[in-house]
């Protein structure tokens, strides 16, 4: 509420006088159309994150809380998602300059008219899995033939349904494979009524492993008891993280610089949380008081694999790959024609790397070399 | 009368404790006896009733889930207990903020209709039309709007606003209109203005039916900001609470449910306050 009163002061409106009248002129300002305009030196700029604050997006909070942000001259606010704020609307609302999101809800919100343009390809590859048990003998995607498999709506079960096609198995075809709308989490997969599961690696696979039985026993399943189907390797993945403006914004002139100078910063949150997982992690859970320690740290590990190594550097766009979400989306009618030339731009993560390996000589942005740290499961993720 | 009273004030708490103690043999019972047949109860008839509903992973042991408050939430934190009274602190305060600024909305209508019937036969359609629109809907909206104008604290008060109003309008409306010809005649008579008319009959005459919305503002204040909560991405209320608790509901059931009770006390707690400032405000009127 602070910065209500502090409008209330800075519109010369003394407070203590009309403190009856307080919650009338709050009530009031509600109806005011009047966008305010603080005059600041540094320029403020949002991101809007795709979910609540959770290790996902740990190298955006690592920027903010070392101050990376601040040393390229921005002061960045990071605004959590949730259940109802789709980014792709925030950013073409104004309501952030910069959105993070998945490569196929981009493409098709910018069908839709929100401009959005892709300017850094945060997770090289994908992060979305499907899982089987081991004793279920499945161990492709084309062994998914006659299953109960389980998919997650709202534009996730593409990956899977390309995958499915490639094999030759129609998803629409009941004879062929039976579609179990996946709720958000395992409950199904744990007790066996589907077959097979979709799993993020950073998330719902862990939630697996992390179980405990009704009577205690941890743990109960490790990763020895599941085949992993990866999405990548079948070449159905479709990319994940991203960061994106909107195209009238990144036209305004010195916002192709600001851009720039977030992705410095975020580029270099990133490579910190590489090197220094567990300090990360305490980032995450400083802001998030309800996650669980254990499941974060496995979290962050598992989403650093999927950030490195970039061959390209960090957030350079592997362009093959884009094209193979973007074929996707077309096939299953995502979106409705091919995007166009400026869905991305490559030149303004470019010219942040080629600007930071010049900065920071001793810095590794490729992370050729990266390995996994070993995160011990905790039951319940704690 | 102080002996009637006791009385009467003894058998309201044996009453309060005896359904305590027959909602907890209720759940626990049903608990055990579903265990007992193994979540699958063979009916006389043929076919089996599923009992599933009541494992620990739908319905946690009522001791698991009070045990969960002192347990910590993440590793070398903070007990739950300390996380929710932050938590609930937080919402409360939304919660009363939206409350004051919905009540104060829903004051200036019932005026306005009290003394305009044109504007009451004309905007009051919108007011109800307004009650039929899902919050869910109208909540991201105001965040997005909320943001634009630079007043993004006030989102949530808003959202919880928007569903405190209306009672207050209906009741106060009520209220304010219904008292005597012969008051009013006096009134007139006296040559009083409308605006003495309104603070010296109008407003006393409703005082009753106005706290009588404000006990369901006060609650429904509460299940507005934890809705409002959501869509603006605040983590440090109950909604967000709830949110994460019920992503990772598998690893820990109780620790939702103890968010719902929390929920549940911010709610009672409010709604003693508003009860206690009517006590003290419209003494002339309250009957037990």
């Amino acid at each position: 509420m602070n910065n209500i009163y502090q409008f209330l002061y800075v519109e010369g409106i003394p407070i203590m006088v009309q403190k009856r009248f307080l919650t009338m002129a709050l009530a009031l300002l509600t109806l005011l159309v009047v966008p305010l305009t603080a005059a600041q030196d540094v320029p403020t700029v949002r991101v809007q994150m795709k979910w609540v604050t959770q290790a996902q997006f740990a190298g955006f909070y690592a920027a903010r809380e070392l101050g990376y942000w601040e040393e390229e001259g921005l002061n960045v606010e990071v605004l959590p998602g949730g259940p109802d704020i789709g980014p792709q609307q925030v950013v073409a609302a104004g309501g952030a300059e910069f959105g993070i999101d998945w490569l196929g809800s981009m493409l098709a919100s910018r069908e839709q008219g929100t401009k959005a343009v892709n300017i850094a390809q945060i997770y090289q590859r994908s992060g979305m899995r499907q899982l089987t048990w081991k004793d279920s003998g499945l161990e492709t995607f084309a062994d998914l033939r006659g299953t109960v498999t389980g998919v997650w709506g709202f534009g996730n079960q593409y990956p899977l349904f390309a995958a499915l096609v490639k094999n030759e198995i129609d998803p629409d075809n009941p004879d062929d494979i039976t579609i179990f709308n996946q709720p958000f989490d395992m409950v199904a997969f744990l007790n066996r009524e589907i077959d097979s599961a979709a799993a993020m690696t950073y998330n719902e696979m862990a939630q697996v492993f992390e179980y405990v039985a009704e009577d205690g026993t941890f743990p109960v399943y490790t990763p020895d008891d599941v085949n992993i189907l990866d999405l990548n390797e079948e070449g159905t993945a479709m990319l994940e993280d991203l960061v994106f403006v909107n195209e009238d914004w990144l036209a305004q002139a010195g916002n192709e610089e600001i851009a720039i100078q977030f992705l410095r910063g975020s580029f270099r949150g990133w490579v910190y949380c590489r090197d220094n997982v567990e300090a990360c992690v305490d980032f995450v859970l400083a802001e998030g008081a309800t996650l669980g320690t254990g499941h974060q740290l496995w979290m962050m590990n598992e989403v650093n694999k999927l950030v490195w190594p970039s061959p390209a550097g960090i957030g350079i766009l592997d362009m093959e790959l884009y094209q193979q979400t973007a074929d996707i989306a077309l096939n299953y009618e995502v979106i409705s024609t091919a995007p166009d030339e400026g869905a991305v731009r490559t030149d303004l993560a470019q010219a942040a790397l080629d600007g930071l390996i010049a900065d920071y000589p001793d810095v590794d942005f490729m992370g050729m070399d990266y390995e996994p740290i070993d995160v011990a499961i905790t039951p319940n993720g704690e | 009368m102080p002996a009637q009273k006791t009385s009467q004030t003894t058998w309201t708490l044996i009453t309060i404790a005896s359904i305590l103690v027959a909602v907890l043999l209720l759940w626990e019972g049903l608990k055990s006896f579903s265990r007992a047949s193994e979540y699958a109860l063979a009916l006389p008839w043929g076919g089996t009733l599923d009992l599933s509903n009541f494992n620990n992973q739908q319905l946690p042991h009522l001791g698991d889930i009070f045990g969960a408050f002192l347990e910590p939430a993440q590793r070398n934190g903070p007990p739950l207990y300390v996380i929710l009274f932050r938590a609930s602190l937080f919402t409360l305060s939304e919660a009363v903020a939206g409350f004051v600024l919905g009540s104060l909305l829903g004051f200036v209508l019932a005026v306005i209709f009290t003394h305009s019937s044109l504007l009451q036969r004309g905007l009051l359609p919108y007011v109800i039309a307004s009650q039929t629109i899902p919050i869910l809907a109208i909540a991201p909206m105001v965040v997005v709007w909320m943001r634009q104008l630079d007043l993004t604290a006030l989102a949530v008060p808003v959202i919880a606003a928007y569903l405190t109003f209306f009672p207050v309008t209906i009741y106060t409306l009520r209220g304010l209109t219904s008292v005597s010809p012969l008051q009013l005649e006096l009134m007139q008579s006296y040559a009083a203005t409308r605006l003495q008319i309104l603070v010296k009959l109008r407003i006393p005459n409703a005082l009753p039916q106005m706290f009588t919305a404000l006990k369901i503002s006060a609650t429904a204040s509460v299940v507005g900001a934890i809705i409002g909560e959501l869509p603006s991405g605040i983590q440090d209320g109950l909604g967000g609470a709830i949110l994460n608790f019920n992503q990772y509901y598998v690893q820990s059931p109780p620790r939702l449910w103890a968010t719902i009770v929390a929920a549940a006390l911010v709610g009672m707690l409010f709604f003693g306050a508003v009860v206690l400032a009517e006590r003290l405000i419209v003494r002339w009127q309250v009957k037990a």
